[in-house]
């Protein structure tokens, strides 16, 4: 098959060839989508759970606790253990509920977190899609998210959940905003929207380096942001579980709470990728312009290793501000938006565009 | 449900545009079983009315069919977190009604342990103001410098949070031989970490914006509503019982009484930081100082008040507590009234947070430091 | 343009604080061996009450299964809470004389509220406070025990 851990590329071909000698092309097409779809579950299920094992044991190491210690060696099944719980709770449907909508709105959630997935290039050759407007398709579908939280809201019959979700959708509207325009900056950097291009075009350099101070700058608001659209601390309104108990996801209960549990981890994996992808270089390594030797050395270390590496250090940059600060009230949240992220950005993308012009890049 | 109806009647500030959320009585924030009935406008506050008496475990009348060092171990219960001062009131009531002079090392060893435990219930504030406004972290590290606190009352009190360290007349036991240098360890430490506690909240930007201008009460509302404590002081009301009426060893040590007049959530918040820099020093006056003799004078075996009634007040972490026996000359008091600091405070809670939104009413709420079982008693 | 120096100096010092309180959790993220957590029932060994710590009410025996209680009632009289039930009965000294002497000294745990004033009023310190906490059983019936051991007496010289 041409199995080769720096490029994927070949193997995928292969495949695709091989498929197609024993099968008609339908029959391709089902059976790669199907791959395709097993591997996406099976990756969303496990890192999903090893992210909240991850964010219980960094929490607990900031709080000089030890977080979980029983199952497992360190606690490593705890997540396992407490998902397993999860699956065999009753499903509660409380009185009054707008039963469609309610049991509806956990999928809206995860079919855009699936969606999301899809065009995140994990290492050379590993991407399901590559759009030529790739980063344009994330902003996008991963506002879809929000309505499965209006939805989840509305239906649950909770005035706390009607609450949280009406703070959400306040929230992730206004914060679309500066993601798009941070993203904007590094799409006048890259010359390209799609994903596979952006990364290919930081071989040389990261673009957080290239592209100077205007890239730093893109670069934290596009993480305050990212944080806020995946309603992770402290911008976690929506849920503000000292306020509103648990917000819009109070009512749920076993799976569909789990699956809101799972979108959340799994969308701070998405603005953790995408913020790598952009900004340090997706799966490439770490280079510097005349060191060889040092160049060298750091292409040994597989892209896939590098890639997740990267997604780690924001994670855990994410994870740094969510158990450091105190939440934002709804009215300040959109006074850091409009008064300040977004003026920044739109300051920042002229910067950028005098620095692409002058060619003062590297 | 068909008692929210009947306020809808009752109360014609209620408009149709207004819904009513029950905050409590199970909430992440209510710190126990404290129920609040807020009238909301989209995020508005307009109206809160408490509803207490979830967790009224009738400790007055319980008070009336036991004697006076059993009383002692009741007023524990109620505002756990001030135990020591609480049992001192009592202690002191009897003892002013007895005219008992206890040693001074009763009073210097009273003293202390006050203070230890405002500190210890100023850290617990701290950590959960934080974790009500979503700093999960301050929680931890709040409790982790109480615990050496609560190591100090387990060595010389045998308990942690139920102490039940006086006895009319003086206390259960003398320090422990231990007790000096565990405090004196614990104060150099924890001057290392109060500064810590500046840092990661105090100073922080968005900590900043969620309390400053927040919750205004006025010194004359502070006043009309019995507010006292931290939180009357922030409104400018002087009402420092250490000061004013001085118990125990507080004519003895330098301290000050901290004031403000802006009296917004900030203000509360600093008043309790700086009184815990005010602890550190009023015990570190006492700590080197306590006269040798005998930890507790010799009483009867079974205590008679004489007829008449007796008031003692001491300030607790939360303010004011006061303590009113009636007695009829027996050994059990005829009736008892424990004036808590928290019930006053709370009911303040409608004048400081209306027109404010759900979250400031949160952060409002753990500026006045409540403990339920202080209020419901 | 005075108003645009004001809104930089805003956000940086908006983000200067966040900084230093991401500095401190940061600071103790990366000394993870300062942690203070204990892990108790792995530690049991180790954990030590203080000697003070009331945990319950005992009554310690003597290697002859000697107590030194009297069954005078105080501390049944001191217990706020009902929690001290004294059964006497009458024996007969060695001159003939009848004595009152303790039957059974019957500790409700369930009801105890640990404030220790048995045991400051105990004329003959034959009750002591205990360091043992683990309290739990399985049936609320075993919380009810009795103090004084089978076939015990009241040592020698134990005046009331």
């Amino acid at each position: 098959m041409g199995f080769n851990i720096y490029d994927f590329t070949g193997m995928t071909h292969n495949m695709h060839v091989s498929f197609m000698e024993h099968m008609s092309p339908l029959m391709t097409t089902i059976v790669e989508w199907t791959i395709i779809g097993v591997c996406y579950l099976l990756f969303i299920a496990l890192f999903g759970l090893f992210l909240v094992y991850a964010e219980r044991k960094v929490c607990a190491m900031f709080q000089q606790r030890m977080g979980p210690m029983r199952v497992g060696y360190w606690g490593l099944l705890q997540t396992i253990a407490d998902f397993i719980k999860l699956l065999m709770k009753e499903l509660i449907t409380p009185k009054g509920v707008d039963k469609f909508l309610y049991n509806l709105a956990p999928f809206i959630i995860m079919i855009a977190t699936f969606m999301a997935m899809a065009v995140l290039p994990f290492a050379k050759g590993l991407q399901t899609l590559d759009f030529d407007i790739g980063v344009f398709y994330v902003t996008a579908v991963s506002s879809i998210g929000v309505i499965g939280i209006l939805i989840a809201g509305w239906s649950s019959n909770n005035k706390y959940s009607l609450i949280g979700a009406m703070r959400s959708g306040a929230q992730i509207l206004s914060y679309e905003l500066s993601v798009s325009l941070s993203l904007v900056t590094m799409i006048i950097l890259a010359g390209s929207m799609q994903l596979s291009v952006i990364v290919e075009g930081q071989r040389d350099a990261w673009f957080i380096f290239k592209g100077h101070v205007p890239a730093l700058i893109a670069f934290v608001i596009f993480l305050i942001a990212g944080t806020a659209e995946t309603n992770r601390g402290p911008f976690d309104l929506a849920e503000a579980e000292s306020e509103l108990t648990a917000g819009f996801h109070t009512e749920y209960s076993g799976i569909k709470f789990a699956f809101f549990f799972l979108a959340e981890y799994i969308n701070m994996f998405i603005v953790a990728a995408m913020a790598v992808t952009v900004f340090l270089g997706g799966w490439m390594p770490l280079h510097f312009g005349s060191l060889e030797s040092f160049n060298h050395v750091m292409d040994f270390i597989p892209p896939l290793v590098w890639f997740f590496l990267k997604v780690g250090g924001v994670i855990f940059l994410i994870m740094w501000f969510k158990w450091t600060f105190p939440r934002l009230r709804v009215d300040q949240i959109l006074t850091l938006e409009w008064k300040y992220l977004l003026p920044i950005n739109l300051v920042n993308i002229l910067l950028m565009s005098l620095v692409v012009l002058t060619k003062f890049h590297l | 449900m068909s008692e929210t109806k009947e306020i809808i009647i009752s109360t014609d500030k209620i408009h149709t545009d207004q819904y009513l959320v029950n905050m409590g009585p199970q909430h992440p924030s209510t710190h126990g079983v404290l129920r609040l009935l807020v009238s909301l406008e989209g995020e508005v506050v307009h109206h809160i009315q408490p509803h207490v008496g979830y967790i009224h475990s009738g400790i007055e009348k319980m008070c009336e069919a036991i004697s006076y060092p059993q009383i002692i171990h009741l007023t524990d219960r109620m505002d756990y977190l001030s135990a020591h001062m609480n049992n001192e009131a009592v202690a002191l009531c009897v003892e002013n009604a007895l005219q008992v002079e206890v040693p001074d090392r009763v009073k210097y060893i009273r003293t202390i342990m006050d203070e230890l435990s405002r500190l210890a219930s100023h850290q617990l504030w701290w950590c959960v103001m934080g974790m009500d406004l979503g700093a999960l972290t301050t929680f931890f590290y709040g409790l982790r410098d109480r615990e050496h606190i609560l190591d100090i009352f387990e060595e010389t009190c045998g308990a942690r949070m139920t102490v039940n360290y006086n006895l009319p007349g003086g206390l259960m036991f003398d320090i422990h031989p231990n007790f000096q240098k565990r405090v004196k360890d614990f104060l150099k430490e924890f001057k290392t970490k109060l500064p810590e506690y500046d840092e990661l909240l105090t100073g922080n930007v968005i900590f900043r914006q969620r309390v400053d201008n927040i919750g205004h009460l006025t010194l004359e509302d502070a006043i009309a509503w019995g507010v006292t404590g931290p939180s009357g002081r922030g409104s400018g009301f002087s009402c420092d019982v250490r000061k004013h009426q001085p118990y125990s060893a507080y004519p003895m040590v330098q301290f000050e009484e901290k004031l403000d007049t802006k009296g917004d959530s900030f203000v509360r918040y600093r008043l309790r930081i700086e009184e815990m820099w005010e602890s550190i020093h009023i015990i570190e006056q006492l700590i080197d100082n306590i006269p040798e003799g005998d930890y507790a004078v010799k009483m009867k075996g079974v205590i008679k008040l004489p007829e008449g009634e007796f008031y003692q007040r001491v300030e607790s972490a939360r303010g004011e507590f006061g303590v009113y026996i009636v007695s009829d000359g027996k050994k059990n008091p005829y009736r008892v009234k424990f004036r808590s600091p928290g019930f006053s405070n709370l009911f303040a809670l409608n004048k400081m947070a209306a027109g404010h939104k759900i979250a400031d009413l949160v952060a409002i709420m753990s500026t006045l430091d409540l403990v339920i079982p202080d209020i419901d008693r | 343009m005075n108003g645009l120096f004001e809104y930089i100096k805003t956000v940086f010092k908006g983000v200067g604080t966040l900084l230093t309180g991401m500095k401190i959790t940061g600071s103790y993220f990366f000394r993870p061996w300062k942690h203070v957590t204990q892990q108790y029932p792995e530690n049991r060994e180790t954990l030590k009450m203080f000697d003070r710590f009331r945990g319950e009410v005992i009554m310690p025996h003597n290697e002859n299964n000697e107590h030194l209680c009297t069954g005078c009632g105080i501390c049944e009289l001191n217990c706020p809470n009902g929690s001290i039930e004294i059964i006497s009965m009458s024996v007969l000294t060695e001159d003939g004389k009848k004595k009152r002497a303790i039957d059974k000294h019957i500790y409700h745990l369930g009801m105890c509220t640990f404030c220790n004033l048995c045991v400051k009023a105990c004329p003959t310190g034959a009750i002591i406070m205990g360091q043992e906490f683990e309290h739990a059983v399985w049936d609320r019936t075993k919380l009810t025990k009795v103090l004084n051991l089978p076939g015990s007496k009241i040592a020698q010289g134990v005046k009331e």
